[in-house]
Parts: C-alpha cells; sequence; structure tokens
C-alpha cells in the first residue's frame, strides 16, 4: 500500500488505479482530528476507498462518523467509540475495542478482531457489528435495529431493553441477558448465566436458523445455527398490569 | 471521572526504571483526571526498627533542618528526612504514632500523607504531567506503584481529597468512580475509634478495607466484605508492601485494563495509558471482569 500523506492528496480523477486508491494515517505522527476530517471530507473528494490507520494506541473516535463507502483498516487497539455513528463505510479494527464500539452505527459493517468492552454496538440503527473475541457488559444494550455477532462471550444486561435488532452469541452470555426486552431477537450458542426480567427463550424456527446462518456467514464465522437458542420478549412489561408486584 | 494506572515490575533490574515506565501512564490519564494526581510507589523497606512518613507542607515555609534537629531533641532515636519539593520522607527509629503526634503539635500544617517501611506517597492539585515533573517521578524506584488522576465530582479539589488515600501501614486505594454510602460507612467506623481526615467517599473505602485487615482478613477477605457494605460504582486499585490488587464493580461502570507481561503487571483505565510499555504487542491484555478480585504479589 502506498504510503502517502493524506494531507498532500490530489483531487479525485476519473480513473484511479488500485495504489491510488488507498492511504495510510500514522496515528503517531498525524492527528486524530486529521484523520477523522480526510475521513469523512476528503477521502470521498479524492475518490480513495482504502485507508489504512496505524498506531492508534488507545485513541477515542477513531474513524467516527463516517459517512461513505469506505474501507478503513485500524491496526492496533483503540479507546471509547470507535467508528461511532457509522454509516455505509466498513471499519475493521485489528485489535481490542474500547468502550462504546459503533455506538449509533446506522449501516455498514465494523469488525473488531479482538475483544470489545463494554456497551459495543449501544444504540445501533442498522448495519453488522462482529467481533471475534468477547464482548463486555451491556453489548447492544439499546439496539434500535442493527445485527451484532460476537464470535466470544458476552457480558451481564447485553441487549438491556433492545428495540429492534438481532444478536447472536457463539460464546456464552453472564447475567441478566435481554432484561426488558423489545422487539430485538438474541440467538445464543453456549450458556446463559440468567435471562433478565421479561426475557424468554423460544423454538428456533426455521426462519431464525435462516436468519443465523446468515449472519454467521457475513461474520465469517462457522458454527451449526442448530446450535443457537432463541431469546426474545415474553412482552408482559408492554403495558402497566396495576395487580403486578411493583416493589424493586 | 478519573484515572487510575498502577504498574508492578517482576524483574528486579526493572524497579530502577518504575518512575520511567510509570510517568507516560500518569500523563496518559490527564484527560481523565486533569485537576489533581498522585501515587505511592513501594520502595526497598526500611530496617525492620524503621518506619517512614510522607509528609506534605503544601504552601506552608518549612525548615526541615530546623525541624530536624529540633525532632532529634525531643524524641528519640535517629530520624532523617529526604525532601522533594514540598514533600517530604522522614525516616526514622522512633515510634509513628510518636511522631505523628509530635509532628501535629510542631507543624500542624504539616500533613501525614503516609505511615510505613516502604510506601512513599505524593500527591496535590495540577496537571498530572506537572506533579511529575514537579516530584521528579520519572526518578521513582521500586517494585509497584499505584497512582490517579483525579476529576472531582462529589468533593473539593484540594491535596487532602486527591487520591491515593492511606491508612494503617503500608496501605493504599485509589478510586475511579462514586460512592453512595459513604456517610453511612464512616458512621460505622467512627464509632471504633477510625478518624476521617476528609469528607471524601474514597476515604471511607480506604479505612474500611484498612479496618478489615487489622481485624484479620486479607486483603482479597476485606474485598470481598467490601462487596455487601460499600455501595456505588467503583474501581478500586489497591497497593500494600507485598501486594498489588484491583476489583471493580459489579456493573463494571468505570473502565480498567490490564497488561501483563514476563516482565510487568500493568493497569490503567484505558489502554492509551499502556501503548508506550515496552513489548506491549506481546503483553497479555484484559478487562477486570466486574466482582473478580485480581492481585499479584512482588
Amino acid at each position: 500500500m502506498a504510503n502517502l500523506n493524506p494531507g498532500g492528496a490530489s483531487g479525485a480523477q476519473p480513473t484511479l488505479r488500485a495504489d491510488h486508491q488507498a492511504r495510510q494515517f500514522d496515528l503517531a505522527k498525524q492527528s486524530l482530528r486529521d484523520l477523522n476530517l480526510y475521513l469523512h471530507k476528503q477521502a470521498a473528494q479524492s475518490g480513495v476507498k482504502r485507508v489504512r490507520v496505524d498506531n492508534p494506541d488507545g485513541a477515542h473516535s477513531v474513524a467516527c462518523g463516517l459517512d461513505g463507502e469506505l474501507d478503513v483498516q485500524i491496526h492496533g487497539h483503540v479507546g471509547y467509540y470507535v467508528a461511532g455513528m457509522n454509516k455505509h463505510a466498513s471499519v475493521t479494527v485489528h485489535g481490542n475495542a474500547g468502550p462504546g464500539a459503533a455506538e449509533n452505527m446506522m449501516s455498514g459493517r465494523v469488525h473488531i478482531r479482538g475483544f470489545a468492552s463494554t456497551a459495543a454496538g449501544a444504540s445501533a440503527h442498522g448495519g453488522l457489528l462482529v467481533i471475534d473475541g468477547d464482548a463486555s457488559l451491556r453489548c447492544g444494550i439499546s439496539l434500535k435495529g442493527g445485527d451484532i455477532v460476537v464470535g466470544g462471550s458476552v457480558g451481564s444486561f447485553s441487549a438491556f431493553m433492545a428495540q429492534a435488532g438481532r444478536i447472536v452469541i457463539c460464546g456464552d452470555a453472564e447475567d441478566a441477558l435481554g432484561d426488558s426486552l423489545y422487539e430485538a431477537v438474541i440467538y445464543v450458542r453456549g450458556k446463559v448465566r440468567s435471562l433478565g426480567a421479561d426475557a424468554r427463550f423460544e423454538p428456533m424456527e426455521g426462519s431464525d436458523r435462516d436468519a443465523v446462518a446468515k449472519l454467521l456467514s457475513a461474520a465469517g464465522f462457522k458454527h451449526d445455527p442448530s446450535e443457537f437458542k432463541r431469546i426474545a420478549s415474553a412482552r408482559s412489561l408492554y403495558h402497566w398490569h396495576a395487580d403486578a408486584d411493583q416493589e424493586y | 471521572m478519573c484515572g487510575i494506572v498502577g504498574l508492578l515490575v517482576k524483574k528486579p533490574h526493572l524497579r530502577e526504571q518504575l518512575g520511567l515506565l510509570m510517568v507516560p501512564m500518569l500523563t496518559g490519564m490527564t484527560e481523565r483526571g486533569p485537576d489533581s494526581a498522585g501515587l505511592a510507589v513501594y520502595t526497598t523497606p526500611v530496617s525492620d526498627l524503621q518506619h517512614k512518613l510522607s509528609l506534605y507542607r503544601g504552601a506552608h515555609a518549612v525548615n526541615w533542618s530546623q525541624l530536624l534537629a529540633q525532632l532529634s531533641n525531643d524524641v528519640s532515636g535517629e530520624h532523617q528526612v529526604l525532601v522533594n519539593g514540598n514533600h517530604a520522607v522522614l525516616t526514622s527509629t522512633a515510634n509513628p504514632d510518636d511522631l505523628v503526634e509530635w509532628l501535629g503539635v510542631q507543624v500542624p500544617l504539616v500533613a501525614v500523607l503516609s505511615i510505613g517501611q516502604s510506601i512513599d506517597l505524593y500527591k496535590d492539585v495540577g496537571a498530572p504531567a506537572e506533579i511529575a515533573e514537579r516530584y521528579r517521578f520519572k526518578n521513582l524506584r521500586g517494585s509497584h506503584l499505584v497512582g490517579h488522576t483525579r476529576m472531582a465530582t462529589e468533593s473539593a479539589v484540594t491535596p487532602a481529597h486527591a487520591h491515593p488515600f492511606t491508612a494503617g501501614r503500608d496501605f493504599c486505594l485509589v478510586h475511579n468512580g462514586s460512592l453512595s454510602n459513604p456517610h453511612l460507612v464512616r458512621k460505622k467506623l467512627e464509632p471504633l475509634g477510625i478518624e476521617f481526615e476528609t469528607d471524601n467517599d474514597t476515604e471511607a473505602a480506604c479505612r474500611f478495607f484498612e479496618w478489615r485487615l487489622r481485624e484479620g482478613d486479607d486483603l482479597k477477605a476485606a474485598v470481598q466484605r467490601g462487596f455487601s457494605e460499600l455501595d456505588g460504582f467503583f474501581t478500586f486499585l489497591m497497593g500494600t508492601d507485598q501486594e498489588l490488587l484491583i476489583v471493580r464493580d459489579a456493573f463494571a461502570c468505570k473502565p480498567a485494563i490490564v497488561a501483563e507481561s514476563d516482565d510487568y503487571v500493568a493497569i490503567a483505565s484505558e489502554f492509551r495509558s499502556l501503548a508506550h510499555l515496552p513489548d506491549i504487542a506481546h503483553a497479555s491484555l484484559f478487562e477486570p471482569k466486574p466482582e473478580e478480585i485480581y492481585s499479584w504479589r512482588i
């Protein structure tokens, strides 16, 4: 890949050779603001399709707020909110991610090759978040339509109040999985330490197995979809029950 | 919000570089804690007959050599003072309780930050980089340390409210988070004769754990008991002369990451404080699980 100075990138040209479509950023030498500004504006203007980022060293908000069909490859560990609010872009982290990875993603794809900290994929409206390793607590909290596939296990309170979308967990889940779920659906392959309020196991239908197979395939994991269990809302919290036990 | 850092070196030759390795860890947490910073460093212990007291004079003028002469006159024993900025470490063969009492009468505005045979403690208000420079943290040597950068949320920004907090001998604690029942803890401890120096929530946790240590719990047992007594959000990092320990609350609200290699165990709120460490690419990285106690001995 050509190691070109993005600051000196020439404008868009009618035809670009493959190596003209790639840029490289080194966050040890270049600022995060320059990187994100480049990804937001200049990349699209200059027709660049691929951006490699080195030495993120735990920086926050790397490749945040993208809104174009870019392929961003980040080599190293990132901090809070990597690829937050992502739209259209594909962002891969060859390392671990801090809290709030792909938070509020709208579309596109975010792939964490290592583990993800708390609240991965929180409030994501669309797109696919893939985590090869484990995800910490509150993975997919308040999910609003995105899909999340976790190769490892998830921490407690994952999918809390998730409204729409799907979460596929290839490993285990800790406590209170799917607490106060709305219409999001969870598929778990391993053990669930405990379900949250109003979450329940439901039979896997053919459509569930198809959905899991497609998500696993998109995420690059090889598991038999029939090994997964479905968890969805019992919908008993949807309406106020005056007779219910109101003690908390 | 606050930042925590901890470092324990496993190879004796790395003890010379403890401060040098740590300074970028501490300054890396500046955004999480820009108003104050501090650290406890565990050095080679003094002799069995001696204790060390870390003293803080703040902006008050203290003539240390004069004070030392007066101390030698009033309290029997051998005494030495090593001055570092407005901090000083008093090493003495006298009973530390007698020293604290004497200091309280002679120089009531000088604070005793720590007492022990291994611990030296520095804390002050200001940006972490300024404080690291002020006390030449890069020159610190020792087996392990516990550091903190503070963004005050529940009590005043003063040197006394900065972390680490200490209690008893060679014990310290730093905290990222906030406790919701520090006053209840305090009400429980004060009738036992335990005195508090500030209104800070972290001090309550520090004194609670130290009380349990004196009652015979080991540090893990004390922390286990803390789960039912201390309510709130916390990542606690604690040090004794032998041990470094980290624990997070049941909701893991406050971040923490550990890097362990053959050479060191390094702990920080975020990876950006660990990125500079030697051979970090081959260290094993993990986030402590909620309510799981992780500890390392020197």
